[in-house]
């Protein structure tokens, strides 16, 4: 049962041929048997999960079960669940029991879904390749010296192993769709302020979203209705009534215009992910879309500038971490400094502590407007860049990620060469849009993610296209075999 | 030489609002530690900010009562430092754009002449919790009830000259926050704490010297002792030579000394930068006029008024509307009595704000109610008793005895009006003293008009304070001849 997707498991729950308590246990006894391998989870939920699907048979007994009701699904460890741990993948947050539930979880849960668990991920969603991660690296189910990619490497490799039908996750650079990509499953970023980000530990507020990671683009428009909307408790929430995301899936692509842009197929671009995308395109076009070459010439501004704004805000945002209320504090404090200084230098590890410093720097007295100011500006200007292209075409569409793939600690050591593996991804963070990754082939017996970026709040439309693709190509049904045969 | 104080002021006004400026808790005082601090308030991982619309008013109702701009776009920024009450590791603070733009106040002096002061900016922000250090077993408590609520930290220009003119912008600016019911401005309980800048500078020069500055003064008192030593140490420092550095410092009030706290070099850098996660607030022409539009009295127009209406004079009127708490009290008194404004404003006053002042509490603490000294006053009026008796009956108000025409009646302090008791107590001390008698038919005009006190004196002792004094002398005069 667990090569279905979310959709097939939600009508066969609804058939009667299934029960939530049956997929569940089958999920958790996969989850135990299999993820030794794999390290996709911190914390699995087991005693939460057999509750939750007890009380969704009983609502579906009691005639009120919703799609999701039942369906079993992971959560990224970075959202807050109550009564039990969330780390944020961190020694800092190893000990902290969330005292509530962040708006997605809660969201979810009065659809009805099941917390299997909670999934790795790059400490503070810090980082391209899951190796960041206090619970240490999780490997690609495709080929297990490889990285899933990062920070939702965890959720996409669960996802990828059919450990769980889908899962939430969360992007600020690239962070939903790399991982997808690298994985072979659906990722979808929405539009910044779709869904709340109440719960969600912050990493980069300003660019951080949360979205579905699934195996089809129909799964993730199903969760998208659960998750997304206006939220009160988050004022950067789109005070807008939440789209239909199923309702648009079965359209045409006829007179679809898709733009190519040329920054996205330069140098730096691995030739065999160059040839899935260019045919993943060719398979569209022969859907009713048309092509076009298009200019987006802020494309190498979006990594540097991404790497001002992201660690500034981050530098303040794990400013709470100081061992004071919660989280790691370091034995015998000697001082108000040296509880400070020693609860967060081995509380937090080398990537999160080499952003907190770029971020103080860039903040400073002195250097504030030679950075944060112009990264801010040059944030501007890319959002103008994809406004324009914006006019000309409907989806702009690319590789997700540069390569397929790297081998774990290949570049671990190699911060900027890391920060590059997000080179497609990031500017769509600083424009605020909505993008996905969908499965559009191999190379070199790894995977590889076509990106689509819409304009803002065009989720259907990404989703229609993505179904679509879906529905004429099968590289989203294929598993690795080593773990869903 | 011949040195020129500047002073400038920020200062510090806790919001009257119903709940903290991010988050949903009460901000009553005094209670029970961390009992009214939230997910938010707490900084937890995961936890947003959300904006109180009531504060944002209450600022741009300051903004309108000293003519100040108001940004129509305004901007929230972090002020990035760890301290163990600061849960969020930042304070929401505002940098550019502040709510509160340029304006200004006009404070009167002892002297009755006004002087201009200029405002720079009020700007919103949240307050940090209290580290409690005392109780803890050698370890600090943190009390996060105070985390997150809205202050509004007014700054002014360096205008201010001396501790006389600081203490009356201080009071001036006390006044204006109860006024319009942004605050309650309980100095005791912190809602009002100055910051005080001071440097000297030779009379005649141009150029501020350079400055320090004294955090966290919070009461009247306390504003002018900081200032005066301050202005003492740094002229001495100056005079020896020495230069003085700029610093921040912290006033103690037991020692009554201020102490250096940190130098500018120091100094933190808060690495400002624009809170991601609260939009620009940005405020409409029509949002703004209808909080002009609804502002209340303010101080200046009551003194007018109290001076025209109840024909005060104007130091009077100056006195009872310097707080909106008094003035309501005066003018309650007065539709309660009955009376003349003129009596009630001296009892008010005098009597009132005496005993409140011996006693060290404010009006809104009275043990007598408006109503009560108003009762007191209508005795007056309607001749139930004199003056003097009254001044007996309010200590015994004061002392919770009762209302005013309990004690009368338990105390037995009615006033005699009754001629025939009266013409018998004025016989009887006649009688009595044949010796005063005959001086004062001996004696001329004037010295009759001294004499004729010893009788008064006598008679209204032999009623016990209760004979109608206009009486007394009426049949006196009559019996004397």
């Amino acid at each position: 049962m667990h090569n279905k997707t979310l959709v097939e498991l939600s009508q066969q729950l609804s058939s009667g041929a299934l029960s939530s308590v049956e997929l569940t246990q089958h999920y958790l006894d996969r989850i135990r048997q299999l993820d030794p391998q794999l390290n996709s989870f911190i914390s699995i939920t087991d005693e939460l999960a057999l509750g939750q699907a007890k009380a969704a048979d009983e609502r579906r007994a009691a005639g009120s079960a919703g799609p999701l009701t039942g369906i079993p699904i992971a959560h990224k460890d970075i959202f807050c669940t109550k009564g039990y741990r969330t780390s944020a993948g961190s020694k800092m947050l190893d000990n902290f029991i969330s005292p509530y539930d962040a708006t997605v979880v809660e969201k979810l849960n009065t659809a009805g879904t099941i917390t299997l668990g909670k999934t790795n991920m790059d400490e503070f969603a810090m980082g391209s390749s899951n190796e960041t991660s206090f619970y240490g690296a999780v490997k690609n189910p495709w080929n297990t010296d490889y990285v899933p990619g990062g920070s939702s490497g965890g959720s996409a490799a669960c996802v990828a192993a059919r450990l769980a039908p889908a899962a939430t996750g969360t992007d600020t650079g690239g962070s939903i769709r790399q991982p997808a990509s690298l994985c072979g499953i659906t990722g979808l970023k929405p539009t910044y302020g779709s869904i709340s980000r109440w719960g969600m530990i912050a990493f980069a507020s300003s660019l951080d979203q949360a979205g579905p990671m699934t195996q089809t683009a129909e799964d993730a428009a199903l969760l998208m209705n659960a998750m997304a909307g206006f939220d009160c408790k988050d004022s950067t929430s789109l005070n807008r009534e939440a789209p239909n995301y199923t309702g648009e899936l079965n359209n045409s692509l006829e007179g679809l215009r898709i733009g190519l842009p040329k920054e996205f197929f330069k140098e730096g671009l691995d030739a065999g992910v160059q040839q899935v995308i260019e045919t993943a395109i060719k398979e569209i076009e022969g859907l009713g879309a048309s092509v076009k070459e298009i200019s987006l010439t802020t494309t190498e501004l979006a990594v540097p500038a991404y790497y001002v704004i992201a660690p500034a805000e981050a530098s303040s945002n794990l400013s709470r971490f100081d061992g004071v209320r919660y989280g790691y504090r370091c034995d015998n404090p000697t001082d108000l400094e040296d509880l400070y200084k020693r609860s967060r230098s081995e509380g937090f590890g080398e990537e999160v502590k080499r952003r907190i410093l770029i971020g103080a720097y860039v903040l400073s007295a002195g250097f504030y407007d030679a950075y944060y100011v112009k990264a801010q500006k040059t944030r501007r200007l890319i959002k103008n860049d994809f406004d324009r292209a914006f006019t000309e075409v409907d989806v702009i569409m690319g590789p997700t990620a540069p390569s397929a793939g790297f081998a774990l600690g290949e570049k671990a050591d190699d911060p900027v060469s890391m920060y590059l593996s997000d080179i497609y991804t990031i500017a769509v963070n600083l424009a605020g849009l909505p993008a996905m990754s969908v499965p559009a082939g191999f190379t070199a017996g790894l995977p590889v993610g076509l990106q689509m970026i819409g304009r803002h709040f065009s989720e259907p439309r990404l989703l229609n296209i993505a179904h679509q693709f879906q529905q004429a190509t099968d590289w989203h049904k294929q598993t690795p075999e080593a773990f869903t045969k | 030489m011949s040195w020129e104080t500047v002073i400038g002021l920020e200062i510090h006004v806790q919001l009257a609002t119903q709940s903290k400026i991010f988050s949903g808790s009460a901000i009553k005082f005094g209670a029970e530690p961390n009992t009214q601090a939230s997910l938010v308030d707490l900084g937890m991982p995961g936890v947003l900010p959300v904006l109180n619309e009531d504060a944002i008013k209450k600022a741009i109702t300051f903004g309108t009562a000293i003519d100040a701009k108001i940004n129509q776009k305004s901007v929230f920024a972090r002020k990035n430092y760890f301290y163990p009450d600061l849960p969020k590791g930042y304070q929401i603070s505002q940098l550019d754009l502040p709510i509160v733009d340029k304006g200004h106040l006009d404070i009167t002096l002892e002297d009755g002449s006004v002087k201009r002061i200029g405002v720079t900016r009020a700007h919103l922000e949240e307050d940090a919790g209290k580290s409690l250090h005392e109780d803890y077993h050698g370890m600090t408590g943190i009390d996060l009830n105070r985390a997150g609520t809205p202050l509004l930290e007014i700054v002014s220009e360096p205008d201010m000259r001396s501790a006389e003119e600081a203490i009356a912008y201080v009071k001036t600016i006390h006044s204006l926050v109860q006024y319009l019911d942004i605050s309650d401005g309980n100095m005791a309980e912190g809602s009002m704490r100055c910051d005080i800048n001071i440097s000297m500078r030779p009379k005649g020069q141009e150029e501020y010297g350079t400055r320090t500055e004294t955090k966290n003064v919070n009461s009247f008192r306390f504003i002018e002792k900081v200032i005066r030593g301050e202005v003492i140490r740094q002229i001495d420092e100056l005079e020896a030579g020495n230069k003085i550095h700029q610093e921040t410092r912290l006033y103690d009030s037991v020692k009554d000394e201020t102490r250096p706290m940190r130098s500018k070099e120091e100094a933190n850098d808060y690495r400002y930068f624009p809170d991601p996660n609260l939009l620009p607030v940005i405020t409409t022409d029509e949002y703004i006029q209808t909080i002009r539009e609804s502002l209340p009295e303010l101080p200046g127009q009551k003194i007018e008024r109290f001076q025209k209406e109840y024909e005060l004079k104007e130091y009077d009127a100056r006195v009872l509307a310097a707080s909106k708490a008094v003035a309501n009290y005066f003018e309650t008194v007065v539709t309660t009595s009955g009376a003349k404004a003129k009596l009630a404003a001296n009892w008010v006053t005098s009597e009132l704000l005496g005993a409140l002042n011996k006693a060290g509490t404010d009006i809104q603490h009275s043990p007598v109610s408006a109503e009560h000294l108003g009762e007191l006053l209508q005795r007056i009026t309607d001749n139930t008793i004199s003056g003097k008796i009254a001044k007996t009956v309010f200590e015994a108000m004061w002392n919770g005895e009762g209302s005013a025409d309990d004690i009368i009646e338990a105390k037995d302090l009615k006033q005699e009006t009754d001629s025939g008791a009266i013409e018998a107590l004025v016989d009887e001390v006649i009688a009595n003293n044949p010796a005063q008698v005959e001086q004062f038919l001996a004696a001329d005009e004037n010295k009759r008009k001294k004499l004729v006190g010893f009788f008064v004196g006598q008679i209204m002792k032999a009623s016990k304070g209760k004979a109608n004094p206009q009486q007394v002398n009426q049949l006196l005069t009559q019996k004397l001849k």
